[in-house]
């Protein structure tokens, strides 16, 4: 009798607490809406498809509500959502022109509001996070240093496919990586990321010399 | 005093030109703080000053379709009182019901007092590089400049008020847009940077008392003085978001969450920064 009320006390707080995690207490739902509409209200004088740039994905709101440390279980399910999304070249090749993916890494361009009507093409600007060639001294520090990275992998097939993964989508490897899915925004096309997958894993590469 | 300013840009720009870049930047920065040891050592060569003169005649002056100046304006402790008032805004505003930053309550008292049309107000508000300072610039550099030395008080005693520091806080961790970024991805750590460009680790006291108290700044490399509310428009520009309302709710709960980072920090404006 006594052992089957603890089972029940027990079982109620468990319930309990499994419902505070389902569903989030009154204070944070108001948090919410409150922040849903300080943003509603602080860009008004734009247009609707770029108000859509506010309005976060699954990602977004997961990794923004565990600032960037979730759970295992949630790491795991941003992991394979954003796994499943990628897209490869349909040849199969995964590496192309360092000359041009040395230009993408050197340039910020693209998507800014002064940005528009399009003049050059989006650049994934690297180096604003990364070190990569040696002689480049103007890198930022935001991400680890990628000076050699394809050296010191020997070039190897498996790390060209995990670096061209990591530039399409970090979080595939890293969920709640900051760095910008360059290939699931569509920020940066295929060709352009194989051009920077050659920058970074190519023997012949500045980086690797 | 201008000619000794061109001679530290003309120095910052031959260092610049010289030399790896990394100790060009190294140079630039003890170029800069070299300029504001000089202006500690004498505050009136400050150029940032002129922009809170402007500001002081602007304030002063009876303007827009009431012909009426701005000194009845109340900037949280008192119609006119401007002492002070800027370490202390954000604050609640009975008469508007809204939290408001210095430069939302700058709009508002334009727009209340001198009966200027909101449009027309924040139309311009940044100056480009080179332009004399905007008038709200100029108008938030004199009464920032009011408040200097005094330490930062966020003011959380109504609860509009500790809700804009929580959307705040929630903001400034919310990542968003098509680079997913939120400021947290810039301003999370200390001893970061941007190409070159060293980052203030926001979330950490000593970092933000630093980095909030300059604001608004004058600009070596513009020539002209630059608001938070610029300073915050800038960063989401470079997130890939659109252009966020002058005054907005959103800069409000960020500036919020700022100055409570830096609460017990001096305000220094306008500092000069590069």
């Amino acid at each position: 009798m006594r052992f089957a009320a603890v089972i029940t006390a027990a079982g109620a707080i468990v319930a309990l607490g499994a419902a505070c995690l389902a569903a989030p207490p009154a204070q944070a739902q108001d948090r919410a809406s409150a922040i849903e509409a300080a943003i509603k209200g602080s860009w008004t004088r734009t247009t609707p498809e770029w108000r859509e740039r506010l309005v976060q994905d699954e990602t977004q709101k997961l990794c923004s509500q565990y600032r960037n440390a979730p759970p295992n279980d949630v790491a795991n399910a941003i992991l394979t959502r954003e796994k499943a999304a990628i897209q490869y070249p349909p040849d199969g090749q995964l590496t192309g022109d360092w000359r041009k993916g040395e230009k993408l890494a050197q340039s910020g361009y693209g998507w800014r509001f002064t940005d528009y009507p399009p003049r050059q093409e989006n650049g994934g600007n690297c180096y604003a996070c990364h070190q990569l060639d040696k002689k480049e001294l103007s890198f930022g520090t935001l991400g680890p240093s990628l000076l050699g990275y394809g050296k010191a992998r020997k070039h190897a097939e498996a790390d060209v496919k995990a670096v061209y993964e990591r530039i399409y989508n970090p979080h595939a490897a890293i969920p709640c990586a900051n760095m910008p899915r360059f290939g699931a925004s569509s920020f940066l096309s295929l060709d352009q990321i194989k051009d920077l997958v050659a920058y970074v894993m190519s023997p012949d590469s500045p980086v690797n010399k | 005093m201008r000619q000794g300013l061109w001679i530290a840009v003309l120095a910052v720009v031959l260092v610049g030109a010289s030399g790896p870049r990394t100790l060009a930047q190294d140079d630039t920065e003890r170029e800069v703080e070299r300029y504001r040891q000089m202006l500690r050592e004498d505050p009136w060569s400050n150029p940032g000053l002129l922009e809170a003169d402007r500001g002081e005649a602007l304030w002063k002056e009876k303007r827009g379709p009431k012909v009426a100046s701005l000194e009845a304006c109340d900037l949280g402790k008192g119609p006119g009182k401007v002492e002070g008032a800027f370490a202390e805004l954000p604050r609640y505003f009975a008469d508007a019901d809204k939290v408001m930053d210095l430069e939302a309550r700058l709009v508002w008292c334009m727009a209340k007092l001198q009966g200027f049309e909101h449009a027309q107000i924040v139309k311009r508000p940044y100056s480009k590089a080179n332009q004399a300072g905007s008038e709200l610039e100029a108008l938030a550099t004199y009464v920032a400049n009011k408040s200097n030395g005094r330490k930062f008080a966020p003011q959380l005693g109504h609860p509009k008020e500790r809700e804009a520091l929580a959307v705040g806080e929630a903001l400034f961790f919310r990542r968003q847009g098509p680079m997913d970024f939120a400021c947290a991805t810039c301003h999370g750590d200390s001893g970061k940077r941007i190409r070159l460009q060293g980052l203030p680790f926001l979330s950490k006291p000593e970092e933000a008392r630093e980095a909030v108290g300059q604001w608004p700044a004058y600009r070596v490399s513009q020539g002209t003085v630059m608001t938070m509310q610029h300073r915050i428009t800038d960063c989401f520009w470079q997130m890939r978001l659109p252009l966020i309302d002058y005054g907005s709710d959103v800069a409000v709960a960020l500036t919020m969450y700022l100055v409570n980072q830096a609460k017990g920090g001096e305000v220094s404006a306008p500092q000069i920064k590069r």
